[in-house]
């Protein structure tokens, strides 16, 4: 335990065991020092900008690129590589700070992270990590992650795109939806049938550059929130890639699919907790500032109930996404606590964004304020990534597991 | 070779809403934000610009106070600084300490450490002093360099443009000297995720003042309340100020 200490000491990195319960209560020194870098970040440079962003379905490139050189675009790949090195503690954190600033922002970093990153640097080989992860550490650029289709979002296992060997190269066929990051992606982690006998085991990933002789985008969705990101399906019509373009084994893209969403269901959670502390932030803010019947209608219990009960969604959904950060770093198993973290964290996005635009009352209704961007931000946090009945149906999986004789 | 010391100050965060303590001694700042006072950003920010363009070899941060300022050093060494020296000073004593105790300290440290330039900000956002710098230099006897807003090495000379009432203006002076920083010096960077991983291994030195020679702060006398100008010059003339 000693030894294991000092090296995850040496490392930097948070060790599970005796750390982890007191680490719940405060954060190590670099992870509170990272936050508070995160924090400045996105209170100087997102907030002034996030509602125009909104508005004007802006992709931040500029800040994108400002937090690649700040590390924020690939915290948990080794220096080696040209990340940040850190845990997926700090990750957690850095995506919670900068949604704070802007959701669609914090929902790129994220999707980069963890679905992009993610799967390479967990399943690929040394070339393809050097090929597929270093360019998109800077920021310059960024991945996406192409599961869902138009006729299968939940139901990830029949997927009917298909890919078939030809010669050298595979050739890909079918069209992918709801993809975040495709219009400003250089690069996509996408799932293809390889054998459809084989259902879901034969179902492979793939890399493919974009653009790409093949790859086309379908129209951006015009989304209710996070609208500086951009949605859009992906058509494949043969589109070729070389063979060695196959992330992982050949059939392992199902399971290569749902580790990632795993992690990143954690990304998810940090970025629906900075949405819910954001509208957390502006109604009690405006609790203070605002009179009625002779005072700040911070002194009436039915704003304290509110606000208190904002505060508490918030916390206990922060507490449960730290644990299952702490757990992946630990390379304990992490799924159920992940699914938790992302149900317990949308859950209270939605939840406070609506409580914060009641709280503001009308001025929470119109765009002067931003709790109204809260609230559409939030919404997508229960969807994407896993619905919240699918987290549901992962949740009670693995209780059940546990509980069977 | 070449040492630039900075001194970095541990102030309560500009965005803050001050609050002043019920019994009126003071503020509150128990549980409050603090960070590094922003004036320190900057120089701090110009010292690893200096050390970028290769005129100096190393940047150690320096920063007197109680525990809680080695946040503010870690801070500084995360944007670049190599080492830190943390001036124990804690409880009344901290509290008592105002820029001349400051200005000693950091005197004896850049005759200790040998340094080419001391950079400081140009006031503290608490204090507003704005002495310290000058007071430095005047004890080391050496020459200012203060509200500078574009700072270049020209061989064993500074050039500062400084901002003052009237305008510009250039003055080239040799080193060693002390520099104190002005708003549009630079735009401090935000420390990255990977030079805050190195930070922790960065050293930071602890010492007392006693170390470096300077005593305790005095007890600051009580002041007189005076009605009218006339009352005023009466009373100093009466105790022999003038």
């Amino acid at each position: 335990m000693a030894a294991l200490f000092k090296a995850g000491k040496a490392l930097g990195l948070c060790v599970s065991g005796c750390r982890s319960l007191s680490s719940l209560a405060e954060l190590p020194e670099m992870h509170q020092m990272m936050r508070q870098t995160c924090r400045d970040y996105a209170d100087r440079e997102l907030g002034p900008i996030a509602g125009k962003l909104d508005k004007e379905h802006l992709f931040p490139a500029q800040q994108v690129r400002e937090l690649g050189a700040m590390g924020v675009m690939a915290v948990e790949v080794p220096e080696a590589l040209g990340g940040a090195g850190m845990d997926y503690l700090a990750y957690s954190l850095a995506v919670e700070e900068i949604s704070r600033g802007c959701g669609s922002t914090g929902c790129v970093v994220s999707v980069n992270n963890s679905l992009y990153i993610g799967p390479i640097l967990k399943f690929g080989t040394q070339k393809q990590k050097e090929q597929w992860i270093t360019p998109f550490t800077t920021g310059e650029k960024v991945g996406c992650f192409a599961l869902s289709e138009p006729g299968n979002g939940s139901d990830a296992g029949a997927a009917s795109t298909l890919a078939r060997q030809e010669g050298e190269e595979w050739v890909l066929n079918g069209t992918k939806a709801w993809i975040t990051n495709s219009w400003d992606a250089s690069a996509t982690v996408i799932f293809a049938t390889t054998d459809k006998s084989l259902k879901h085991k034969g179902i492979s990933a793939f890399l493919v550059p974009m653009p790409h002789p093949g790859l086309s985008l379908g129209k951006k969705e015009d989304k209710l929130g996070i609208r500086a990101t951009s949605t859009a399906n992906l058509i494949l019509e043969d589109c070729k890639i070389p063979l060695g373009n196959m992330l992982g084994s050949r059939g392992s893209g199902f399971k290569i699919a749902m580790q990632t969403l795993d992690s990143g269901r954690i990304g998810i959670a940090s970025q629906a907790l900075g949405i819910a502390q954001a509208a957390l932030d502006c109604a009690a803010d405006y609790a203070h500032k605002r009179t009625a019947f002779g005072a700040p209608i911070g002194k009436l219990q039915a704003v304290q109930f509110k606000l208190a009960d904002m505060a508490v969604a918030v916390e206990s959904a922060r507490l449960l996404t730290w644990k299952a950060a702490m757990l992946k770093d630990a390379k304990k198993p992490f799924t159920k606590e992940a699914a938790m973290a992302k149900l317990a964290a949308s859950e209270a996005a939605t939840f406070c964004g609506h409580q914060s635009i009641q709280v503001l009352g009308g001025m929470g209704y119109v765009t002067d304020m931003p709790a109204e961007r809260h609230y559409r931000d939030a919404r997508i946090t229960e969807i994407y990534e896993g619905t919240s009945e699918i987290q549901r149906l992962v949740i009670a999986g693995q209780l059940l597991k546990e509980y069977a004789s | 070779m070449s040492r630039v010391l900075v001194g970095v100050k541990r102030v309560i965060d500009y965005a803050v809403k001050i609050r002043v303590k019920p019994d009126h001694s003071g503020v509150v700042t128990d549980g409050v934000k603090h960070s590094m006072n922003p004036f320190c950003e900057i120089a701090v920010e110009e010292a690893v610009k200096l050390k970028e363009k290769k005129f100096i070899k190393e940047v150690v941060a320096v920063s007197c106070g109680p525990t809680q300022v080695t946040e503010t050093i870690r801070t500084a060494l995360a944007m670049g600084c190599d080492r830190g020296i943390h001036v124990e000073v804690s409880g009344k004593d901290y509290e008592a300490m105002g820029p001349l105790q400051i200005s000693k300290i950091f005197a004896a440290l850049a005759k200790k450490e040998e340094a080419s330039l001391v950079i400081l900000g140009k006031q503290a956002i608490d204090d507003d002093c704005n002495q310290t710098g000058q007071m430095t230099a005047a004890l080391l006897d050496w020459p200012q360099g203060t509200f500078a807003s574009e700072v270049t090495i020209d061989g064993e000379k500074v050039k500062v443009v400084r901002e003052i009432d009237g305008g510009l203006e250039t003055i080239k002076i040799s080193m060693p000297a002390v520099l104190t920083a002005d708003l549009r010096l630079n735009t401090p960077r935000y420390a990255t995720l990977p030079n805050i991983m190195k930070a922790k291994k960065k050293k930071i030195a602890n010492m007392k003042p006693a170390d470096l020679g300077v005593d305790e702060p005095p007890t600051r006398l009580a002041g007189v309340k005076v009605e009218t100008v006339d009352d005023l010059v009466a009373k100093l003339k009466a105790n022999g100020t003038i």
